[in-house]
């Protein structure tokens, strides 16, 4: 097997390490929240980074992302997935929790005073 | 044409094909994120619920099948060598666990369904088993994959074709680790402690 092929197609080295990181960040994950049950949005975030750093370790020593030779379609292609995904995600906490500031079972007639300051 | 040249065009059939499960892997996600994102908005919507799963439970379900995405590369690794009693020995294997963790997560289902926890109880309970229940038919299929890919490579070794087969089901596998990595993350942990 040429260098090159082994740094597109991974070798026993490069799958161990993702296997040992992988199982530190995912009983990290579990150590922090295991117990609780009072975490607020600083928990929520850290929990997210560690799924995120280790969605990396996973694409770069099992799935070899970015060590394929130029031109990088799969890259490419990844990079528009992920941006797809962050607006699928994200627009819709962001729309659905508009929805819910204008859904606080008021009369209408008490929203619009709250909102715009107009009394009737 | 000279045996040099249909190796290259061969070659690069493969990396076509490669690409394009690629291409479906990605919009793959794109499904998973919109059940990441009904999921996230209907998870105040519950009748009472998110205590209702065991963490040890569902990180040794992370585990088992963390595993197995190892044994699978490990079998991937085994392929590319030619090595074909390795390559039916860790794809067993990845299929063994895969199959322990797809009886877990229908014990969990089944569990839930007994104790009156079904998707018909609230929005919360609907997101999480289509979301869950998603993955699970996705690990299912990977499954019968395996299990076919096990018997071409027992009756014909590991030829270029199925070489090609195997490192799109490694990738499929990966692929479904890291969407559970997500599914362990928000679903169970967050899910559990906040």
């Amino acid at each position: 097997m040429s260098k090159r092929d082994e740094a597109a197609h991974g070798s026993l080295k490069s799958y161990t390490w993702g296997f040992g990181l992988s199982i530190v960040f995912t009983l990290a994950a579990y150590l922090l929240a295991h117990g609780r049950t009072d975490g607020g949005w600083s928990l929520i975030y850290l929990l997210a980074v560690l799924a995120i750093i280790q969605l990396f370790v996973q694409l770069v020593f099992f799935l070899h992302l970015g060590r394929e030779s130029r031109p990088r379609w799969n890259l490419t292609v990844f990079g528009f997935a992920f941006m797809v995904v962050a607006i699928l995600v994200f627009g819709s906490l962001w729309i659905m929790k508009n929805l819910s500031y204008g859904h606080q079972h008021l009369p209408s007639s008490q929203v619009i005073v709250k909102d715009e300051g107009y009394q009737p | 044409m000279s045996t040099a040249a249909e190796a290259a065009v061969e070659q690069q059939n493969t990396s076509k094909t490669l690409f394009g499960f690629w291409v479906y892997i990605m919009t793959d996600c794109v499904l998973f994120a919109s059940l990441f994102a009904t999921f996230a908005v209907l998870r105040g919507s519950t009748a009472g619920g998110q205590e209702l799963f065991s963490l040890p439970f569902v990180l040794t379900e992370t585990l088992v099948l963390l595993t197995s995405s190892y044994t699978a590369g490990l079998g991937l690794l085994a392929a590319r060598g030619r090595r074909t009693n390795q390559v039916l020995v860790w794809f067993g294997i990845t299929m063994l666990l895969g199959l322990f963790f797809l009886t877990m997560e229908i014990t969990e289902f089944h569990k839930l369904a007994l104790e009156g926890n079904s998707w018909r109880r609230s929005g919360f309970l609907s997101a999480f088993f289509t979301l869950v229940g998603t993955h699970g038919a996705h690990i299912t299929t990977g499954l019968i994959w395996m299990s076919v890919m096990l018997y071409k490579v027992m009756r014909g070794g590991v030829t270029a074709v199925n070489l090609k087969r195997l490192t799109m089901l490694s990738l499929f596998w990966h692929f479904l680790d890291i969407i559970w990595i997500f599914i362990f993350t928000i679903v169970y942990l967050i899910g559990a402690s906040t």
